[in-house]
């Protein structure tokens, strides 16, 4: 075989492969949806951050604005503090709230951003003043538990105080 | 002493493999230490890669479609049990990506290049064909074995996305044309599940890791066969084996490292 | 192209009390012998003589437990890679069974040596390869596969190959063996009309009497691990030593005994079997 014919049939051998690659990566994989637009970091601090992980998505309305960029703890308050990348074309008010949410019934978590109404918006760099920690299943459990005792035991409390009292009888 | 004979040859079978794996490390060393070819005659490594990717293309792509096809059907019996057949597309992506694509393509090269490289070396170390080299002043293992071994490292990851595409393809075809799923759930729900850098990028590097194992098993029968007809049969033969066997062990313990949480 | 035969007298190869062997096993002793410029040598020996480790030593690919070997003045036993990368290109060599690349058509073996050592223009690396096999007689079948030729061609063009660089010294592994009378006769002849046309030296290892007696200024027999005689075609012919006689008339029973030996092993085995003694 020539030398010509060789590097053609090379040539499409890589270019093939090449095709592959980006059909896995932008097909079948999640690549489509990397922006690669300019982003700015804010900060939110939780009590707890359950099953987040880094690159999890943070979504407004159900729209992807950015990802979880790193996740540590603090040692002074004991919180998760978050760092996560929101593209530079959104923008957030002061008072935004950040909940941490699970897609589905027992999907991935991911950062609900809420918009506030303040005038001014969050800068790089700022925290996110209001969160709310993923939901624990076994706190979520034990507080359910505990509420129903609670309210099963007052009205036994109330009955016996106001049960009249049996007459008294004398010898 | 009986027992003691037994003993003697396990020792002895022992020490005649450890040689073998020193030799097997140093006889990689030298193919990395004379890769300068690489650059100096590059044409020798394309027509390397012609020779073995392009030639293995018909079969990674006959058998990538057939798994593809394969992993449709099981994957849509087994979710149809638990009504989530819509993420059938992110079944069969992941199984190839991760898992599938490489491996497959990485038995199926064993299989089909290695033993043509090591055949092709053993006959030619029958024939004197390095023996001449030698005598005429030319390096065989720069000549001969570099450019095959960079030409196996290239074609193995080529082959194996190759296979993944055509398995997904297949596992489409199967799932959407002929089954009925919804189109749009196959690719979403695989577009939502299948991560970049963990599951196609992973897989990419252990289709590497499989090519650099394979093609040196490879070419190392060939270097050691004997230079006769049943000494050619019998090196073709331990480059599937072995080749197989390393494959499937390098697979766990990559797994094992990639995919930990 | 042609080259005028050197008048130097300094050996192109010269072998000095040589042993040779593998591993515990020592196949040569006491091997002295030498050839000159232009001179035609022919190494005849039984099968199994260890003429192809002759060959071996001469190219550096086997080191001489004791004694000297000298290729084109060079002690090789001193001589590190790069030099003897560099005497390699200076010789030839034509293996048993050709060694032809099967992978290259009959052209690019002969143009292998050219493309891998000098950085020829394209025109003048054709000219000279189509030369060279002009000179064996295969210039037409340039364009042809290795596995569409015959034994007798291949060999013809591993000859091309070999002398391509115009060596001083060429080293032919049994060039005789197994050819027709037609092809044994065209190879004598280009050995010889070679060896005169490039003035290079010629060791031709072989056993065969009436082609190398034929070519050859010298010759040197081994046998039975040592250098039994050497001289010219006619010296030896009329040579008195027993050995040298069984030889060359292939005579069935002499030095060289027609019945193996018996050992221990065989009276074992005839034992068990119970055959007669």
């Amino acid at each position: 075989m020539s030398n010509e014919k060789t590097d053609w049939w090379v040539g499409l051998f890589i270019l093939l492969g090449g095709v592959a690659l980006s059909f896995l990566a932008l097909r079948a994989g999640n690549l489509s949806s990397f922006s690669f637009s300019p982003t700015y970091a804010l900060s939110a601090k939780f009590d707890n951050i359950g099953g987040l992980k880094v690159r999890a998505p943070v979504k407004s309305a159900g729209v992807v604005v950015g990802r979880v960029a790193s996740i540590t703890l603090d040692e002074k308050t004991f919180q998760a503090v978050v760092i996560v990348q929101i593209e530079k074309n959104f923008h957030f008010p002061k008072d935004s709230s950040a909940k941490i949410l699970t897609s589905g019934l027992l999907g991935e978590q991911y950062i609900g951003l809420e918009a506030g109404g303040d005038d001014s918006n969050l800068v790089a760099g700022a925290t996110i003043q209001f969160t709310q920690s993923a939901i624990v299943l076994e706190s979520l459990i034990s507080q359910f538990l505990y509420s129903s005792a609670e309210k099963q035991g007052t009205p036994q409390g109330t009955e016996s105080a106001s049960a009249p009292k049996p007459p008294k009888v004398s010898q | 002493m009986n027992r003691l004979k037994f003993l003697g040859r396990l020792g002895e079978s022992a020490r005649l493999r450890l040689t073998g794996l020193g030799l097997f490390t140093r006889f990689f060393f030298m193919l990395v230490q004379r890769s300068g070819i690489v650059f100096k005659r590059p044409r020798l490594v394309s027509q390397q890669v012609h020779f073995i990717g392009n030639f293995s293309l018909l079969i990674i792509i006959v058998s990538g479609l057939f798994v593809g096809f394969v992993l449709g059907l099981q994957g849509y019996y087994t979710l149809n049990r638990y009504g989530s057949e819509e993420a059938l597309g992110l079944l069969v992506a992941l199984s190839l990506t991760r898992e599938l694509g490489p491996v497959i393509t990485a038995l199926l090269f064993a299989g089909r290049a290695g033993t043509s490289l090591t055949a092709e070396i053993g006959l030619m170390k029958a024939g004197e064909q390095l023996a001449a080299m030698e005598v005429m002043a030319v390096d065989p293992i720069r000549r001969v074995f570099v450019p095959r071994f960079w030409g196996g490292m290239i074609a193995m990851p080529v082959l194996a996305a190759v296979f993944s595409m055509v398995g997904i393809i297949g596992g489409w075809i199967v799932g959407v044309l002929l089954i009925g799923i919804d189109t749009g759930a196959f690719w979403s729900q695989m577009q939502n599940g299948v991560d970049v850098y963990k599951d196609v990028l992973n897989g990419v590097i252990k289709s590497m890791i499989f090519g650099v194992a394979v093609t040196l098993i490879a070419l190392y029968e060939g270097w050691q066969a004997s230079p006769t007809p049943e000494g050619v049969a019998r090196a073709t033969t331990r480059t599937v084996v072995t080749g197989s066997l390393a494959v499937l062990g390098l697979d766990f313990l990559l797994t094992a490292l990639m995919f930990s949480n | 192209m042609l080259k005028p035969p050197t008048k130097s007298n300094q050996p192109v190869l010269r072998l000095d009390g040589v042993s040779l062997g593998y591993g515990d096993f020592t196949v040569l002793r006491q091997i002295s012998l030498e050839v000159l410029p232009g001179q035609v040598v022919a190494m005849m020996g039984g099968s199994g003589s260890g003429k192809t480790t002759l060959l071996r030593a001469a190219t550096g690919q086997l080191v001489a437990r004791h004694g000297t070997i000298t290729l084109f003045g060079q002690n090789l036993a001193h001589a590190d890679r790069p030099l003897l990368q560099s005497l390699r290109q200076r010789m030839g060599v034509l293996f048993q069974q050709g060694a032809l690349f099967t992978d290259l058509n009959v052209f690019e073996n002969v143009a292998f040596p050219l493309r891998e050592h000098l950085n020829l223009p394209a025109a003048q690396l054709t000219e000279r390869v189509l030369d060279k096999l002009s000179a064996v007689g295969l210039r037409a079948a340039a364009h042809l596969k290795v596995s569409e030729i015959s034994g007798g061609m291949a060999r013809r063009v591993a000859l091309a190959r070999a002398v391509v660089l115009e060596p001083e010294l060429v080293l032919y592994d049994e060039p005789f063996a197994g050819l027709d009378p037609i092809s044994l006769g065209i190879t004598a002849r280009l050995i010889r009309s070679l060896s005169d046309r490039l003035g290079c030296a010629s060791v031709v290892i072989t056993h065969d009497i009436a082609e190398s007696f034929a070519i050859a200024d010298h010759v040197y027999l081994v046998g039975q691990g040592e250098l039994k005689a050497h001289g010219t075609p006619t010296t030896l012919a009329a040579s008195p030593d027993p050995y040298v006689q069984q030889f060359i008339h292939g005579q069935a029973d002499g030095p060289v005994a027609f019945d193996y030996p018996v050992t221990p092993a065989f009276k074992a085995w005839l034992a068990r079997t119970g055959a007669q003694p």
